[in-house]
Order: structure tokens, then sequence, then C-alpha cells
């Protein structure tokens, strides 16, 4: 059957990157019109482009479309094309990177309204969105990787787009830097997937990883599949911001909101767990790796929902907030329960984008306030962003039938159910309880209470219906989002797993546990979660609405603990201290000092020192003085003769040297 | 008979006088003087060889170099001529203009 | 003591004595009359040797030619006592080592040299004029000619450095 679209899966990509190249070659001089039309168009086409090709998926019966444009390296017997493919997975990822995306633009298009580099930013923006089109349609690693870095790149530009401001352009670079480490141990995993099975590509891969003997030993006990797998893994948590490389995530809220809340909620950050869910067979190859996901991924989780406790400025709070999501995202994926970890991918798209957006709203309201604490009462001032807020809130807490719900309690009953997870589940379901507590914090300390600001500086005044059509559409998005998996709950078919079955291989539903059914332990642990959720709502409530004077007071009977969180732990100062000094004097002493300075410029320098120093010298044969040019004529004569006493054989060679043979000379005389 | 030895010896000898004065003469008639010296040493030692070996080979030579010190002598006198009109001294060392 | 030797020995004596008194005179009239004598010592030795016409050839062109002119130059120079300047200090302290030095790796060498050398008997045959000419007209007529043309370009060199001023 026709499937144009899907025969030419590059438009996708292809539109935004004719959108920021547009725009950012001539946009200098454009009127803010003409750089948005670009902008929202290029990306509003390539939404309608790749829901035409899903349309085209479906229709052709949901087979893996892979289609090869054109070799990009050929190397002996390494190819590595420029291929796209599509199934279940690339859909999700593809509707969930167009459809926010170009919400986001739609919103941008407003916020960033009065800043200069306006034509810039959106240059930015499409550039970023080109690469993540491209890394999730891409059908081998490297192409993936191509993908990869480019919106790290995007990342950095667009962290640092006040780069007039030091802070923000060390967030950028920041950002840019400990990617970086994590790509290192992403190209080592390549390499080492490359070296055993000969190809990159997916589809071969994967078929050949049914031939490969697991126990292959790689390094000390080690196999193929742990050692790989942990390599993409670091990779993972550069890119994904999970321990110990989230530290450039909260300082990436330098930049504007709208990249908060595309790059660094909704798309960027989740291309990590994608890679993971999309090498799921090399994964669950390795018991290891799975298990290393799944406590780095619930530690990050409970580690970045501590701080966000405490934080004062409301984007860090959701900064931690996607940190401590992605944690669970992880969790879901190391306990084998891919699609769930997918879900929860699209719904936090939908909720922290929101979020995100919302903030960004309430900052424009407040004239560019970002601390909570200077805020207060602004539920009736704002209604509708208040109301966008509240639902993404609700939807983030895990309050029954928001999409949070669905995906947060797939991922916990996994946790509980999957061989010695029950630890993982008590930290899971204390971080639930703990995500409850801080973003209802948030929502009560910004627009609950009296206002904390001087309302006569301040004129807060709703955004306009460009910021706030995407909230809204978003908001319901986060209601509906997670209705796929409603029909579980009544024992009906889950649709989205089913919809990834055929990648995952059908979702690990419960086995009898203790004498209870499945769906009676599902409900269970649904409920439990919605308790948890209740009781931080509550405790929120309490402190922030009843006696707004009880944090103080906890704070100071707590104050070590209070400090540590405030200050995030120290982890910043940590690593300043223990990599990033070293470093700099490893560079500065030995590397410069010793080795740049003294050893390369000394033998430089010292050779040319040497030969002035030499023509120095020499330079005094040349006096002008005729005796001293008689003495060297008489050393000259001496050196032959000496030559020539102690070293008999060498007279032929001193004659030849003098271009006279007295012999040769006279028998050429003599006819 | 006298053994040629004897006349290379006393060839060097002469040889090594003309180089010293050549070293240490400032006036430059005397150090082409002292060239000539060498010259004449070297045909002794010529003829000697000759002598001792037994054709004429060496004595033709000997001819041979002074004829030409005899030309070398002639122009070598009118470069010096030249040069005591133009530095209005004789002394060597007052003849330093190549000097850097 | 053969009469030969006694020649040999009064001849060298004089002609070091000349070079000597060549060396440390400091008029150049006098290291003129001092190369005469050695000139002339010399003569004397050829002919001990039995080379008549290089003895010959050495009175007449040397002496009687090439210092004839030494002494025309100095007298028109009107060249004075040696002035007593000491420019070069390399000269002034290496000087006589190396001179000496040298002498000495050339007595080494001859010390080292074939034995025919050592223990030749010259003088047992006259060269005459008549095999001299022979060889030269025959055997050795291309440099021959070619010093006469190198005669003539010293000639004409000698002219054109004369030539005042214009």
């Amino acid at each position: 059957m026709q499937t144009p679209i899907l025969d030419c899966l590059w438009i996708i990509p292809l539109l935004p990157l004719l959108g920021g190249a547009i725009n950012g070659l001539f946009g200098k001089n454009w009127p803010n019109k003409m750089v948005n039309t670009v902008a929202v168009g290029s990306t509003g086409l390539s939404f309608l482009v790749a829901l035409e090709a899903v349309r085209e998926f479906f229709a052709q019966g949901q087979q893996l479309v892979r289609k090869e444009y054109f070799d990009w390296i050929l190397a002996g017997d390494f190819r590595v094309g420029f291929d796209l493919q599509m199934d279940q997975l690339t859909v999700v990822m593809l509707l969930v990177v167009t459809g926010v995306g170009w919400l986001i633009h739609i919103y941008s298009a407003g916020y960033m309204a009065h800043e200069g580099g306006y034509y810039r930013f959106f240059s930015y923006l499409n550039l970023f969105m080109f690469f993540m089109l491209i890394l999730v349609l891409a059908a081998n690693y490297v192409l993936l990787f191509v993908g990869w870095e480019g919106v790290g790149l995007s990342s950095y530009l667009l962290i640092g787009f006040y780069f007039l401001k030091k802070s923000a352009s060390d967030a950028g670079k920041k950002a840019f830097i400990v990617n970086r480490i994590g790509d290192f141990g992403f190209m080592l995993g390549m390499f080492l997937l490359f070296r055993t099975f000969h190809t990159l590509d997916f589809d071969a891969l994967f078929k050949a990883v049914a031939t490969q003997n697991a126990t292959t030993e790689v390094w000390g006990q080690f196999g193929i599949f742990t050692v790989a797998c942990l390599l993409l893994f670091m990779g993972a948590c550069g890119k994904s911001a999970q321990l110990p490389l989230y530290i450039w995530l909260p300082d990436a809220m330098e930049g504007p909101t709208p990249v908060s809340a595309l790059i660094h909620a909704a798309t960027m950050v989740t291309a990590g767990v994608y890679v993971v869910a999309r090498s799921h067979i090399l994964f669950t190859h390795s018991e290891t790796a799975m298990v290393v996901v799944a406590i780095v991924g619930c530690a990050t989780a409970f580690f970045a929902a501590t701080i966000g406790l405490v934080q004062t400025d409301i984007k860090r709070v959701l900064a931690y907030s996607t940190v401590s999501q992605l944690g669970y995202m992880f969790l879901a994926c190391g306990v084998g329960a891919f699609s769930a970890g997918i879900f929860h991918l699209m719904t936090h798209a939908f909720f922290k984008a929101l979020l995100f957006l919302a903030a960004g709203s309430v900052i424009h309201a407040m004239g560019g306030e970002q601390d909570m604490r200077k805020m207060g009462g602004l539920s009736k001032k704002i209604k509708w962003t208040f109301g966008t807020m509240l639902t993404a809130t609700m939807a983030i807490a895990g309050i029954p039938f928001f999409a949070g719900f669905f995906s947060k309690d797939a991922i916990l009953l996994s946790a509980f159910t999957s061989p010695g997870g029950h630890p993982l589940y008590a930290i899971g379901l204390l971080t639930a309880l703990l995500t409850a507590f801080y973003m209802f914090r948030l929502i009560f300390l910004t627009f609950h209470g009296q206002p904390r600001y001087d309302e006569h500086k301040v004129h807060v005044h709703e955004s306009p219906w460009t910021m706030l059509g995407p909230l809204v559409i978003l908001a319901v998005l986060s209601v509906i989002g997670g209705w796929f998996a409603l029909p579980a709950f009544f024992q009906g078919p889950d649709y989205f797993a089913n919809f990834l079955a055929p990648i995952f291989g059908g979702e690990q539903h419960a086995e009898l546990v203790g004498g209870m059914s499945p769906h009676f332990l599902e409900l269970t642990l649904a409920g439990v979660a919605v308790a948890s959720a209740l009781i931080g709502l509550g405790v929120a409530y309490w402190f922030y609405v009843k006696t707004p004077s009880k944090p103080e007071q906890l704070a100071k009977s707590l104050k070590p603990i209070y400090t540590t969180l405030l200050n995030k732990y120290y982890v910043d100062e940590l690593y300043a201290a223990i990599i990033v000094k070293p470093l700099v004097w490893i560079s500065q002493q030995v590397l410069w000092q010793a080795v740049d300075v003294a050893v390369i410029d000394g033998t430089v320098n010292g050779v040319a020192d040497t030969l002035t120093g030499v023509g120095d010298g020499v330079r005094h044969t040349q006096s002008g003085n005729t005796r001293s040019y008689a003495v060297w004529v008489v050393v000259g004569a001496i050196v032959v003769i000496a030559v020539i006493f102690f070293w008999p054989g060498a007279k032929p060679v001193i004659g030849a040297f003098q271009g006279l043979h007295l012999q040769t000379l006279m028998e050429k005389v003599r006819p | 008979m006298v053994p040629a030895i004897y006349y290379v010896v006393l060839s060097a000898i002469l040889f090594g006088l003309g180089v010293i004065a050549f070293i240490f003469k400032r006036n430059i008639i005397s150090i082409f003087m002292s060239i000539e010296l060498m010259l004449n040493a070297v045909n002794l030692a010529f003829v000697a060889f000759s002598q001792s070996q037994g054709n004429l080979d060496g004595q033709i030579f000997v001819l041979f170099v002074i004829i030409v010190a005899a030309a070398e002598a002639a122009v070598g006198l009118g470069i010096i001529i030249l040069i005591a009109r133009n530095r209005q001294s004789l002394n060597v060392e007052r003849v330093d203009l190549l000097k850097l | 003591m053969t009469p030969q030797l006694l020649v040999f020995f009064v001849l060298a004596a004089l002609a070091v004595i000349g070079a000597l008194s060549l060396m440390l005179q400091k008029h150049p009239i006098h290291s003129a009359l001092s190369l005469i004598v050695v000139m002339v010592a010399l003569a004397g030795l050829y002919l001990l040797m039995g080379a008549e016409f290089v003895a010959a050839v050495q009175i007449i062109v040397y002496g009687g030619a090439i210092m004839v002119l030494f002494v025309f130059v100095i007298m028109l120079l009107n060249a004075g006592v040696e002035e007593h300047s000491n420019f070069s200090k390399l000269a002034g302290y290496a000087g006589v080592p190396l001179g000496i030095a040298l002498t000495g790796f050339i007595a080494a060498a001859i010390a080292r040299s074939t034995v025919s050398v050592q223990a030749a008997t010259p003088g047992a045959s006259i060269a005459s004029t008549g095999d001299i000419s022979r060889m030269l007209f025959k055997e050795f007529v291309y440099p021959f000619e070619l010093t006469s043309f190198l005669i003539l370009v010293a000639i004409m060199g000698a002219l054109v450095l004369a030539q005042r001023e214009k």
C-alpha cells in the first residue's frame, strides 16, 4: 500500500532544520511575527507530517519500517547509514517530541516577545527539534549518537542564551561538559558493541544478540552485556541527569523557561530513558546492569526529592522534580517494566512541560520574580495559570485518574513484584509522598496565603492567549493522557502496554503473590500510593496554609539537615574539590608550566637560543683581522694533516675532498 | 751522500718558520715575503723527492711553481700598492673593513 | 763527515738563519734582504743535489726578478719600521704553538714516510738542462703553454691595478 510519508521519514527532521536555518541566517532583521511564523510553522508542519506517518504506520499493520537513505560511513565492514526507522516505540517518542515541541514553540512566541535575540532563540530551538527527531528516528546507534550530541549542543546554546550573564554561560558549559563525561561512556559502549557484533544497526544487532553467548568474559567476571549496558547507562546518566551526573540540570534553569520545559523536562532528558528502552534486549541479558539501573534510578529519585523539599526558586524545585521523576523511569526500566517507563515518560512530558510553562507564566506575571518566598495569594489574580498548574500538580502527585497516577502506579507495582524489589518499592513510595509534599508546597507558597510582595511595585497580570493556549491543551493531556491504561484497572486490556508489546514482549503482570490475586494486589498498591499522596498534600497544607510559621520552626530545630538539603548535599562543592580543583591544578602546573612552557617551549626556544648562541660565538671569527684568518688557515691545515697522520686511510677521502689529487693530475697531464 | 730526508726536514723547518712569520708580521709586504718563503720550502722538498725517485717530475714542478710565484708576486704587489694608497698604512691590522 | 754533508749543513744553517732573520726583523727591507739570503742558500742546495737548471732559475727569476720587485715596492711605498699594534688576540696567543704544531706534524709525517725517501742517495745523476727541456716540451707542453697564458693574465692584471683613478 502507499506509504509516501513513511518512505520519506527524513521530512520530519528536515522541516525544523530548515526553519532553524532560515531564522538563523536571515532572521536578524525580521519582525517578530515573521520569525515565529517560520519557527512555529515548521514545527507545526513537522507535527502534522508525523501524525500522517503514524496514521500510515497503523494503516500498514504496525510493521517495523526501516529505510536506508544513504551511506554515511563505509570503512571495511563497518557501515553506518543515514537510516531511519519507525516502530511502536518511535511512534510514542515522535508524537511526544513533535506535539509538545510545537506547543512550546507557540508558547515561546508570546513568552520571548520582549527579549532580545528573538530570531536566535527560535533558530536554536528548531535546531534542537531537528537533532531530537534524528535521535528518535535513528535506526542505528551512531546516528542516534549524532542526535544525542546535537541535543547536547542545542542545550548548551539555549541554556547560555543570555550569554552576557556569567551564571548562564557557566551553566551552559557545565551542562555540556557533564554530558560529555556521559558521552564518553556511551561511545565506549558503542565500540564494545561493534567489536562484539560487528554492526550497530538496531535491527541486525538485536537479532544477533540471540546467538551471542552471554557469558563471554570482557572484564573480570563481567560479561559483554553487563559492560556494554553499564557504559550505555553511563551515557544515559549524563543525558538524563541521574546520580552522579545530575548536577547540570538545576543550573540549567538559567535558560529561558520554554527551554527548561522543552529540553529539560519533556524531551532531551528523556533521551537516556529512550536509549535504555531501545536497548532493552541488551539489558535483559544482564542482571547486573538491570540491578544497577534500578538502584541508581531509585536512589536518584529519592535524593532529588529530598533536595526539592527546601528549595526556594520555583524553577529549581521543578528541576529537582524532573531529576526525581527520571529516576522513576529508570527504576521502571531496571525492574524490567520498560513499557511502564515509557508510559511515565509520556505522561511526565505532559505534566512537567505544563508545570514549567505555567511557572513561566507566573514569572511573567510577577515581572521576572522567581523566588517563591516573594509570591503568594496569586490564585485569584491569574486564574488560568493557577488552574492549569494545579492540574499538573495533581497529575504529578498521583491523584487518581490524572495521568501521573496510572504511570507511577505501574512503576511501583512492577517494583513491588520484581524479585528483591521490596526495598525499591518502599523508597519509591516514600519518594511519591515527598513529591506530593513539595509540589503542593510549591502551589501553596505561590498561589495561596497573603501576598508577600509589594503590590504597588508588581502588577500581576494574566498571560496572553498565545501562552495560555498551550497550557490548557497540556492540562487536558495531563488528565486524559493516562487513560490508555485506565481499562486495566477494571480488568480490561492495558492499551499502552499492549501497543508496545511487540517491542517489549508483553508486560509482566504480577503473579499470584501470597494468596492475593494480581488484580487485588494492584488495587491495594494503588490505594497505598494514593494514601501517601494525600498524606503529602495534607502535610503541605498544614505547613503552608494552616500554620505558615511551622516550616520555619521545623527548619530551626533540624538546622543541620535543613542546611544540608538547602545546599544540595554540597555535591557541587564536593565535585569542585575532588575533581575540578585537581584537574585545574594539573592543567596549570603540570601540563602548562611543566610540559608546555618548560619542555615544549623550552625545546623550541632552546634550539633557537642555542643557534643564536652558536652564531654569536662563531661571529667572532669574522673579525676582519687578517692575522686571525691566517691562524684559522693554519688550524685547518693542522686538522687535515692530523687526520692523515692518525688515520692513513683517509688520504683518498681528503684528496677527493680537496678536489685535487696530485697523482691523477700528473697522470692526466702526462699524455 | 746527503740522504733526502735531511732536505725534507729542512724544508719542513723552513715551512714552519714561514708560517710563524706569516702569523706574526704586521707589514703586508713582510707577510707576502713569508709566503714566498713557504713556497721556497716546498720547492726544496720537490727537488729532494725528485732526486730520491730518480725522475725529473719534481724539478719540472718546481719550475712551474716559480713561474706561478712570479705572476702572483706581480699581481699581489700591485694590490698591495693600491691598499697602501687607499688606507695610507701598511699595517695589515688596519685593513679590517670586513669586520662584522 | 763527507764534504757534501758539511756543505749541506752550512747552507742549511744559512737558510735557517735567513728565515729567522726574516721573521725577527722590524724593517721590511731587512726582511727582504734576509729572504734573498734564503734563496741563495736554497740555490746552493739545489746545486748540491745536482739540479743545476733549477738552481739557475731560482737565482735568476726568484732572486733577480721577484725580490727586486719586492725591494722596489718597499722603496716606492716608503715602508717604515713596522708599528706595534696587536689587535688580533688569537694570532698573538695561538700563533707560535700552532706553527710549532704544524711543523711537528709535518716532521712526524715525514718520519713515518716511505723508506725510499729516507735511504735515498741523491745526486747520482746530474739533471741536465737538455733532459729538462725535453720533458718540458714533450710531456709537459700543455701546462707550459698554460703558464704563458697565466703570465699574460698577470701582466694585464698588474696594468689594470696600476692605473690611476680616473
